[in-house]
């Protein structure tokens, strides 16, 4: 259903009236005020607290902060002790090292026990930028998502981040939220609730739908905006939670529009355009493009740079959308 | 508080009821690991029938101590012990690693009270026992926490990731055990990838190193009462033991690890832990 006029205004301007927030910081302040609720929360860092932010949990809570060094499989493993004692252990580093270097401590000392261990890492995708395709983490949804009981979030804005790290506080079970290293346009106001699971419709398009997640939702309101000059109107999903997957959103946008575009700052093998494909495979099957990485390492540049070079861009989000419609059916 | 004669005799006889059943079961399943599991008899008899606090009636009792089998391939005895100390019943002992029993291949803390936490991929027990210790160190709490590792594993890099965290964050409120028993799946542990000297590394990463003979039960308990006393550094008791101690059929034989007796091999054995009393 086009929702007329007023939305495409407020998209205007949205960019104009912009406040921007990095993910990261917004999970600095969501601990700090979560450390203040409850006594039971910890937070562990390897070595890098002042990019993740829980530098600020260690300052007002200095004795429930662990910095274990640069020892990121020993970090989990002792998150997943102190959540054994009790405890509600946040464990962050960057996104490459915490799936990455400790993925098996993931699997076996979290997943497997199922134990109530939040892993929040961040400088996740290639806006890491300058540091290069050693860091720059486009692998992550997807090891994160194929570990049983875990839950994936990867929430679009700093008031999504505040809401999902009080959502997977309250959940029992692992959790792993990707938050990233540079300032994104706030696109949530307060009236907004987060729910783990729950995709939020923001458009909800008539020619094709575009599901996105992370910095990916900021890009895909532009790709509308461009799109919407030129007479086609897309849909647009937030799908924050990346796993449990909200399948009745991918569902009813694809029997809406008939043509599904995915946008994620991953590899698009086996995060968010693996999991709608999968779904839309065997439930919906329609014409679909997935945006991200194309199976390659990332490299050195900045921000903008980099969102072109790979086709990350707004231009190429409306671009995949119009390839997208002219694969449908009908 | 030093062991009694009479703890101790009734710590050799429980060791010795231990390994025959450990025996039985993996006879009777036909696959685990026999070894390792008989390595470290000795030492899970000390820490669970002298040392540690546990209510098989509450296994989440907050007052508890801790024990992680960091060598989750002795499930076998963890188990054993689990039923001895009466967290499971013997008769459930017969369905190790059958489909739907509880007594899972290595140690499934999902479904086992008792277990604190699945192990079995080696290398991250410690670290897992220093969250333990960090948090009753965070509740001010007294509750110890034992962690049991091979020496094959000590060639995982975790182990000594986590063995300087301990160190760092002076859990003397941690006790871990090296089942020193010279062997791994391909062969000595000396000629795979040697991970000698064992005490002198412990030393060096800041720990309190005890180095005793691990079937000597009079050592072990004098060891974990040392343990209590240490102030301001984890422990470390390195024990040197025989692999498939307690029967000529399998000690020192590298191809027990993996391996379970036949019904003859288990009929030896049992002649042999009847007649005489496996520990010194």
């Amino acid at each position: 259903m086009y929702l007329g006029f007023g939305t495409w205004d407020f998209g205007f301007l949205r960019g104009i009236f912009v406040t921007k927030i990095a993910t990261r910081d917004a999970y600095g302040d969501a601990l700090v005020s979560l450390g203040k609720k409850r006594n039971d929360v910890v937070v562990l860092d390897a070595d890098l607290s002042g990019s993740t932010k829980t530098g600020k949990f260690a300052k007002a809570f200095p004795e429930r902060f662990f910095n274990i060094g640069i020892v990121e499989q020993d970090m989990i493993g002792t998150a997943a002790g102190l959540a054994v004692g009790g405890k509600l252990p946040f464990a962050s580093t960057f996104a490459v090292f915490a799936t990455g270097r400790a993925w098996e401590q993931v699997r076996q000392s979290v997943c497997y026990p199922n134990l109530n261990v939040k892993i929040v890492a961040s400088h996740a995708g290639i806006t890491v930028g300058e540091d290069g395709g050693s860091h720059q983490s486009v692998e992550d949804i997807a090891v994160m998502r194929v570990l049983p009981h875990m839950t994936v979030i990867v929430p679009a804005d700093g008031p999504e981040t505040l809401q999902a790290i009080e959502a997977v506080a309250e959940h029992k079970g692992p959790c792993y939220v990707r938050v990233g290293r540079n300032k994104v346009p706030t696109l949530f106001g307060e009236e907004y609730t987060f729910k783990i699971g729950k995709a939020h419709v923001f458009h909800e398009g008539k020619d094709a739908v575009i599901i996105a997640a992370g910095i990916m939702v900021a890009e895909a309101l532009k790709a509308r905006d461009l799109l919407k000059a030129e007479g086609v109107d897309a849909g647009v999903i937030n799908m924050s939670t990346i796993k449990p997957l909200d399948t009745v959103a991918v569902v009813a946008a694809a029997k809406r529009c008939g043509a599904i575009v995915t946008a994620e700052e991953h590899s698009i093998i086996g995060g968010l355009g693996g999991a709608v494909a999968e779904t839309l495979a065997e439930s919906a099957p329609v014409p679909m493009v997935r945006i991200g990485v194309k199976d390659t390492f990332g490299t050195s540049g900045d921000q903008d740079g980099l969102l072109k070079h790979y086709g990350l861009s707004a231009q190429d989000i409306a671009a995949a959308v119009k390839e997208v419609i002219k694969k449908k059916k009908f | 508080m030093a062991v009694t004669e009479e703890q101790l005799k009734a710590l050799k006889e429980k060791a010795r009821r231990i390994r025959i059943d450990i025996l039985k079961m993996l006879t009777e399943c036909g696959s685990g690991h026999t070894g390792g599991s008989l390595s470290a008899a000795d030492i899970a008899t000390a820490l669970y029938f002298y040392k540690m606090k546990y209510d098989p009636k509450r296994p989440d009792w907050k007052e508890r101590d801790n024990f992680i089998l960091s060598k989750g391939h002795a499930a076998p005895l963890l188990y054993t012990v689990l039923a001895h100390a009466g967290f499971i019943e013997q008769a459930e002992l017969c369905t190790l690693r059958k489909l739907g029993s509880r007594l899972q291949g290595h140690p499934d803390s999902k479904y086992l009270p008792g277990v604190e936490i699945s192990t079995g991929s080696l290398g991250q027990g410690l670290s897992v026992a220093n969250g333990i210790a960090l948090a009753h160190k965070l509740d001010k709490a007294p509750n110890r926490v034992y962690a049991l590792l091979g020496d094959g594993e000590l060639q995982e890099g975790q182990v000594w990731e986590a063995a300087m965290t301990a160190a760092h964050y002076k859990l003397d409120n941690l006790c871990a055990f090296v089942d020193n028993n010279g062997l791994q799946i391909d062969g000595p542990v000396a000629k795979v990838m040697g991970v000698e000297p064992i005490t002198d590394k412990w030393r060096a990463f800041g720990w309190e190193v005890l180095d005793i003979d691990g079937h000597d039960l009079a050592m072990i308990t004098a060891a974990l009462d040392k343990a209590e006393t240490v102030k301001g550094k984890p422990t470390m008791i390195v024990c040197r033991t025989v692999k498939g101690k307690g029967s000529k059929v399998f000690e020192g034989k590298v191809e027990f690890h993996g391996a379970t007796p036949s019904k003859e091999e288990l009929a030896i054995a049992m002649k042999e832990l009847s007649e005489e009393t496996v520990c010194k």
